[in-house]
């Protein structure tokens, strides 16, 4: 039996693969194991009627509902709209490709609670894109977005980008002749559709739903800034109302807390596991061209339609958060009289913590996204290769620290390396406690496209590799890493982004020093500063714009591919 | 250059048998055809060869070397084995032109550049692929993928080369050039070849010894001439060419021949040895003469122009199928007599 699943395998791989599942282990479900250890114990003994209480309580069931409505929701309208566009960026004759893709990241480059804050500012009675306007609802009116939907729809917009990108690189990978089979088979219309391309995408869709539905479970930001004035807790805001109250003595109460948000967050996974098993894709002529349907006279309408959307849902936002940075004070109304640079003036040049954050934040982003990378792929592809109960178990619990809400995963954190093993040293007040929280945190945003698009891989062209006498590492670089380069550099990308934008872990780990962009802005945000919040968010946003614009730049140096929004 | 020598080998896939206890010896040098019915292992035997499945019983070596033993569990990797393999799916990287697709296993040797390029120039010229050298493999027709493939094993100076239905999409005048390509590279290196085919044709064209496969056994392996009108047993006996098998229905040896009753008629048969106990003959359109006036009487079922002549399909009145040729057309339904001359007999268990 054992034999049997060593299909043609060579000892380089086995070893290979067991250091690096070991040092991904350590590094992913480390923290989490600890965390678990404190919720099962009461003062160092085994005991679960810590356990018992805390789930037998009417906040936690009511914040467990929440969650699951808004989670579940957000991801459906994250599936909708992501789909939506993925479907007609990857597959018809759209023009202005790039930059619709590049629009489309939008959402993913701006930290959740920036999302919020943008979006409360074009909706409510105060509104300073409104009052310019002079449609602004009256003083004393409900903020509309003060609600479950509110919740539900922002999840579901932050989100949208996750599937978009993980769907269209399994769209692309799809090959025109298994459509023009079922044509010839006399398939025709929503039927090629519904029994040749969708199954064929159900992997990445299926993958991408599921770290959707995962994030927005995760997510501390939006049900924050909106759930907390409604009081609509979810799980992972009950956790920060509870720490924040009561500090660090509710440590055990809270890692309970963390784990029901893993065990529904590993049910989540389980059932997209389950739908997923009985498929196993590899496409055969997978050198054939990938498929492309032509719109023909539609094209124009599609365009409009597509471009008045996306400045809906996100140029508005953006223009919201704008006004705010532009006016003096809030809830004056923007106009040539009024506006100023003093909120921008203030953040970039005065404020010492702002370099620092940005460093700190760059530093961080593209640490951990490089080692991420160097980690995922050949890890993905030896597992993919080489399944043992293992790396079987292993797959079905690393999405837990991305699921764990951001500020249980700090304290796990802290947990695990105020003081480490065998020494008086601490890594606690240095980056390197961030940095290690964030390859904990986004381990599962670079592995599941990776793995996504290793699962299509006709497994013949590293057996070619392989017969004429490539070694391991000679095919990992030749054959492995250039087929799942654009999965990857999707991967990459995905983390260097939140991670720069990263928040609530970030949020209980720094220090002075060590502060991030996220811990800035929401420095400044909570303390009534929106303006400059609101001006520090637009300069990020612009960095990223910047950063993205370099990589099309250099783009014709990289091997085809690489550049995910490049089509 | 190396022998390959298989003893007892034996491949299951989830407790059902794809390959049972395969034993025997391709000759240093040889080309060895692997012929077969869809499903009985031919694949698999080849991918065992290669490297790319561990047996479940049974020993394999490769010249000199152990390759596999599944007492042991050793098995060596295929990048080790230095030997090449040409894919029934081409297996081509679609991110690599197809310049670097054939020069890659030179890259792996580390070879000079200047010495990776003439051998790529030399390997894509013997191909026809001097023209396609800069295009990706998703721009290629199909039979350009495969003599893609077909050049990328080519180009490195592996001690044996695996082929999986190399030809299988080429048309037919490619496929007699081709067939020529690799009669000329097994001529030029001396290489062991294992080359995995559909074609009986194309088997008996180019191999040294076929071994024909069923179920996941050889059913026997032996040189073209011999299949044909030695075979072992009826799935070989109707597998090759167009053999009838019917049993024999009374035997008397005497003298230098054998005398057997075929069908009603008294025939002199070959067989392996004079002693032999023999159960059926193999009927192939040779040994069926139409005449007036034959014995056997039988009915024209069908016929098929094959170029030059054409195949009947003749029922007898006791109900056995058999294949003739005649240089006249004759229609179906046509009543006729056939004489049966020297068929080869053998013992059916
Ligand atoms: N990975 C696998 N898992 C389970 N069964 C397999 C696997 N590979 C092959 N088989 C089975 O083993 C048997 C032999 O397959 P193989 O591919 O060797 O056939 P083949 O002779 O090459 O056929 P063809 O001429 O159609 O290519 C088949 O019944 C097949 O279904
Ligand atoms: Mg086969």
């Amino acid at each position: 039996m054992f034999a049997a699943q060593n299909n043609g395998g060579s000892r380089s791989e086995a070893r290979l693969l067991s250091a690096i599942l070991v040092v991904a282990i350590c590094l992913t479900l480390a923290p989490v194991l600890r965390l678990f250890v404190e919720g099962v114990t009461y003062q160092g003994n085994p005991s679960l009627s810590l356990m018992r209480e805390v789930l037998a309580q009417p906040s936690t069931l009511s914040a467990l509902k929440h969650s699951l409505v808004t989670a579940g929701f957000g991801t459906l309208v994250s599936l909708v709209l992501g789909s939506a566009f993925a479907f007609l960026v990857a597959l018809t004759d759209l023009r202005a490709k790039a930059a619709l893709v590049f629009c489309l990241m939008i959402p993913m480059m701006i930290p959740p609670q920036i999302t919020a804050l943008s979006w409360v500012q074009i909706m409510g009675p105060s509104s300073a894109l409104l009052k310019t306007l002079g449609i602004a609802p009256p003083l004393g009116a409900p903020q509309p977005l003060y609600s479950p939907e509110g919740i539900i729809f922002l999840l579901g917009i932050q989100h949208m980008s996750i599937i978009f990108l993980t769907l269209r690189a399994g769209l692309r990978s799809v090959p025109q002749d298994v459509v023009e089979a079922a044509r010839i088979s006399g398939a025709k219309g929503l039927r090629i559709w519904w029994q040749v391309v969708l199954p064929l995408t159900l992997p990445s869709l299926g993958a991408g739903t599921a770290i959707t539905f995962v994030t927005a479970l995760g997510n501390f930001g939006i049900p924050a800034m909106l759930g907390i004035p409604a009081g609509y807790a979810t799980l992972p805001t009950l956790v920060y109302q509870k720490l924040a109250g009561m500090g660090t003595t509710v440590l055990a109460e809270v890692s309970v807390l963390a784990m029901l948000i893993g065990a529904v967050a590993v049910a989540g996974i389980l059932l997209q596991r389950l739908l997923q098993t009985r498929q196993k894709l590899h496409l055969v002529a997978s050198t054939s061209r990938p498929l492309a349907l032509p719109l023909g006279k539609a094209r124009l309408t599609v365009e409009i339609l597509l471009w008045a959307l996306i400045s809906a849902i996100l140029v508005l936002p953006m223009f919201g958060l704008l006004a705010t940075s532009l006016i003096p004070a809030y809830g004056v109304p923007l106009g040539l009289d009024t506006i100023s640079l003093a909120s921008w003036q203030e953040v970039l040049f005065r404020q010492p913590a702002t370099s620092r954050a940005f460093t700190n934040s760059f530093g961080l982003a593209v640490g951990v996204s490089l080692f991420l990378l160097v980690i995922c792929l050949p890890l993905a592809w030896l597992m993919e290769r080489r399944k043992t109960r293992l790396t079987r178990l292993f797959d079905s619990l690393l999405d837990l620290p991305y699921a764990l809400p951001g500020v249980v995963l700090s304290i796990a954190m802290i947990l695990l390396l105020i003081r480490l093993p065998f020494t008086d040293a601490t890594l606690y007040g240095t980056i390197w406690i961030i940095f290690l929280a964030y390859i904990a945190r986004f381990f599962a945003v670079m592995f599941r496209p990776v793995q996504a698009s290793l699962k299509q891989f006709d497994p013949a062209m590293d057996e070619a590799a392989q017969s004429v006498g490539a070694s391991l590492y000679q095919r990992l670089r030749d054959v492995i890493f250039p087929l799942s380069a654009p999965a990857a550099a999707a991967g990459a990308i995905l983390v260097f982004l939140t991670a720069f934008n990263e928040l609530t872990v970030s949020a209980l780990l720094w220090s002075s020093g060590t502060e991030t962009l996220g811990v800035v802005i929401f420095n400044l945000d909570d303390s009534g500063e929106t303006g400059m919040a609101s001006a520090l968010a637009m300069t990020i946003v612009l960095v990223v714009i910047v950063f993205m614009a370099l990589i099309q730049l250099l783009s014709s140096r990289f091997p085809k591919g690489v550049v995910p929004w490049q089509t | 250059m190396a022998d390959i020598d298989l003893s007892c080998v034996g491949k299951t896939f989830a407790g059902t048998p794809a390959l049972q206890d395969i034993t025997t010896r391709f000759d240093d040098g040889e080309f060895v055809a692997l012929l077969g019915p869809s499903g009985c292992g031919k694949t698999t035997l080849l991918r065992i060869l290669a490297g790319f499945e561990v047996p479940s019983h049974g020993r394999l070596r490769i010249g000199t070397r152990e390759m596999a033993n599944a007492q042991t569990g050793a098995n060596l990797p295929p990048e080790a084995r230095n030997i090449g393999f040409v894919f029934q799916s081409y297996a081509l990287w679609p991110h690599m032109p197809v310049r670097r697709n054939v020069s890659y296993p030179l890259e792996i040797r580390k070879l000079s550049k200047a010495e990776i390029a003439k051998q790529t120039n030399a390997a894509l010229a013997s191909t026809g692929l001097v023209d396609y050298a800069d295009r990706m493999p998703s721009d290629l027709s199909g039979g350009q993928r495969q003599r893609v493939a077909l050049a990328r094993c080519l180009v490195s100076d592996p001690c044996a080369v695996l082929l999986d239905e190399p030809l299988a999409n080429l048309d037919v005048a490619l496929r007699a050039t081709m067939q020529g390509v690799f009669t000329d590279f097994h001529k030029r290196t001396g290489a062991t070849m294992v080359y995995v085919t559909h074609d009986q044709a194309e088997a008996m064209a180019m191999a040294d010894r076929i071994a024909v496969m069923d179920q996941g056994r050889i059913q026997q392996f032996d040189t073209p001439q011999n299949l044909y009108e030695r075979p072992k047993n009826r799935f070989v006996a109707e597998f090759v060419g167009h053999g009838a098998v019917v049993p024999v229905q009374e035997l008397k040896s005497g003298g230098n021949a054998q005398q057997a009753r075929i069908l009603g008629a008294e025939v002199t048969v070959q067989s392996a040895n004079q002693e032999a106990q023999v159960s059926h003959v193999c009927l192939r359109p040779e040994n069926l003469t139409i005449t007036e006036t034959g014995d056997l009487r039988s009915k024209v079922t069908r016929i098929t122009y094959v170029g030059g002549k054409y195949l009947l399909e003749a029922v007898t009145d006791c109900g056995a199928r058999l294949f003739a040729e005649t240089r006249a057309r004759i229609e179906v339904g046509t009543q006729l007599g056939l004489t049966i001359t020297t068929p080869w007999a053998f013992l059916e268990d």
